[in-house]
């Protein structure tokens, strides 16, 4: 016995000292880019390569740059209905993946919802745009693209990103309070909105954030399916890094690491106690 | 009432809800997601033209017949010329390669998470994934600045005296390769994380009590018990990696032929939609296969 312990501590603390030096390697690799890019979004001199000074002037000339302002108001509003309409589908859809077992045609359903989450932008975004002409075409309906049509197409790759967040945990859940619910004379509908939905709250609610983000940082379909005067940030973006490295960029690159680590760093914590909440009272 | 019976009760309560829960995505995916690839596979067999859609009409009706026309020309003209037909191979074959390293880097980091403290678990994990929801467009950017002729890691290496003149980087194939390691690399460690902190380590010491090193208890308990994990994971960088635009946009050069970029040419610069969506079918037709792969084995992994 003891010496099947001891083997076991020398293997596991092998293999784990090499995969952990891997670990932080990775973690390194993975920030230190973002990192460079934010100290020289403080950067004086316009060339990026040289560092002439603290200065905070790239802030000051992104924040009166007009068009890049429009741009960031009408992603957010996208990136906001998206996620909102990509959540609420989810839901739906995750009872269908996990509680909905048999029904005609499943495969397809379970193939379409998956697909998105593998399928190259190109596609994605060249195929919607055919659709949208086409029902222009047949019953005048998108009349022209623009925020709507770009809209549709987030919400549907949004949907599957969701679907896969919501449906795991939904999947995780101990079903025998919401039978207890049943039994004691709730519906179906009722015992899914006060039991059901609060347990899987903070799935929902990362679903949501990572809708959000997704729709926000789509350039590629966007580019397909959005019409003259619906230009989001990304291709605002896109646009101008493709002539080179532009100090502007760094700033705005910044604010958005910034906004990103405080928006994902508050929801780990508010699920983080909710879930303790949630343990603490099953305890009781 | 005990759980048993409850169970039974409700398939009796469930078709009123039932149909309205299952037909709500699955009318939005039939008409935003499947119906889309009909007009695709339409557009590509009609021709191009100076008009608004650019393309011929499949049907037409005239002196009472309806003529329906397929031009198959936009296929022949993908096979004919040598440009399409290596993009493909390149794209296929960066992806692969990229898919490769993404799995040597992002197993041993999936593993040193899983193999962490329990309580530790969740703070690595949202390490990894906190790069993935800052922009994608701007890390593909942030690289721009590094591999510069004049940017850090050049100026930084000739600083040291490794080398006297700047390395060539950006707008090679190096630097794509880069690009998409570095964009799809917490694709790869969140399914194999999944999969890994689901093992029982009493396999691994049963395994070590018989004898085995820790070598052999790799290959031969841990490797095969993460496969569908790999598979998930490797497909999740693979497939998009085939069609991937911006990054070969904006870290390859004239060398770097990719299939998503040629999509985009075809699009937007030469305005040929029957062209662009024969290559976009023959790119769906190529990633059927590992389609297919990614969703058995992502069914497997949520039914384990």
């Amino acid at each position: 016995m003891t010496a099947s312990t001891e083997k076991r501590g020398s293997f596991s603390f092998a293999t784990f000292s090499f995969s952990k030096f891997m670990f932080w390697a990775g973690i390194a690799f993975l920030y230190l880019p973002m990192l460079v890019l934010v100290v020289y979004s403080f950067n004086e001199s316009r060339l990026v390569t040289v560092w002439a000074g603290f200065s905070t002037k790239w802030y000051f000339e992104l924040f009166e740059d007009q068009q890049i302002m429009n741009a960031v108001w009408r992603s957010v509003e996208i990136a906001f209905c998206s996620a909102t309409a990509a959540v609420i589908l989810a839901i739906f859809a995750s009872i269908v993946m996990v509680r909905i077992k048999k029904f005609r045609t499943r495969t397809l359903f379970t193939g379409s919802i998956t697909a998105p989450l593998v399928m190259p932008d190109v596609i994605i975004g060249l195929s919607m745009l055919l659709l949208f002409v086409a029902m222009g075409q047949y019953i005048g309906w998108p009349a022209e693209r623009g925020m709507l049509t770009v809209w549709i197409a987030h919400t549907t790759f949004c949907l599957a990103y969701s679907t896969v967040v919501i449906s795991s945990r939904l999947m995780e859940m101990d079903r025998s309070i919401e039978e207890a619910a049943l039994d004691l004379g709730a519906n179906q509908l009722e015992a899914f909105v006060k039991i059901t939905l609060p347990i899987i709250f903070p799935a929902i609610l990362s679903a949501w954030l990572l809708s959000f983000t997704l729709s926000l940082d789509d350039v590629v379909i966007a580019s397909f399916v959005t019409g003259p005067g619906a230009t989001t940030l990304p291709i605002e973006v896109f646009s101008s890094v493709r002539l080179g490295v532009t100090p502007k960029i760094n700033a705005l690159a910044t604010l958005i690491i910034l906004a990103v680590i405080i928006v994902s760093l508050a929801t780990w914590f508010a699920t983080k106690r909710i879930n303790d909440r949630m343990k603490q009272s099953m305890a009781n | 009432m005990n759980i048993k019976q409850s169970i039974q009760r409700l398939p009796q309560k469930l078709p009123k809800g039932r149909h309205w829960v299952i037909s709500a995505p699955y009318l939005w995916l039939l008409v935003f997601f499947i119906l889309p690839f009909f007009f695709v596979g339409k557009i590509s067999v009609s021709e191009a033209e100076l008009a608004i859609p650019p393309y011929t009409p499949m049907f037409a009706w005239e002196e009472n017949q309806l003529n329906i026309t397929l031009n198959f020309g936009n296929y022949l003209w993908l096979l004919e010329d040598p440009i399409y037909i290596q993009a493909y191979l390149n794209s296929i074959s960066m992806a692969f390669w990229s898919t490769v390293l993404c799995l040597l880097i992002g197993f041993p980091m999936a593993y040193a998470i899983a193999k962490a403290p329990k309580e530790q678990q969740a703070i690595w994990l949202l390490l990894v994934l906190l790069p993935s929801w800052t922009s994608f467009l701007i890390r593909v950017y942030a690289w721009m600045g590094l591999l510069k002729n004049n940017g850090l890691i050049n100026n930084g290496l000739m600083w040291l005296g490794i080398i006297d003149d700047p390395i060539q980087m950006i707008n090679t194939n190096f630097a794509v390769y880069i690009g998409i390691v570095y964009s799809y690399l917490p694709f790869m460690v969140l399914p194999l994380y999944a999969n890994l902190v689901k093992h029982d380590d009493s396999l691994l010491e049963a395994a070590s009590d018989l004898g085995a090193n820790k070598l052999t208890c790799f290959f031969r308990i841990t490797l095969p018990l993460s496969f569908n994990g790999i598979v998930a994971g490797s497909m999740l960088v693979f497939i998009p990696a085939v069609g991937e635009y911006v990054i070969p946009e904006l870290l390859g050069g004239t060398e770097t032929i990719m299939i998503g970029k040629v999509l985009w040419q075809e699009f937007f610069n030469n305005r040929d939609w029957p062209v662009a969506s024969a290559l976009a079918v023959i790119m769906i037709v190529i990633l059927i296969v590992p389609i297919t792969l990614f969703h058995r084995y992502q069914n497997k992994e949520v039914s384990q």
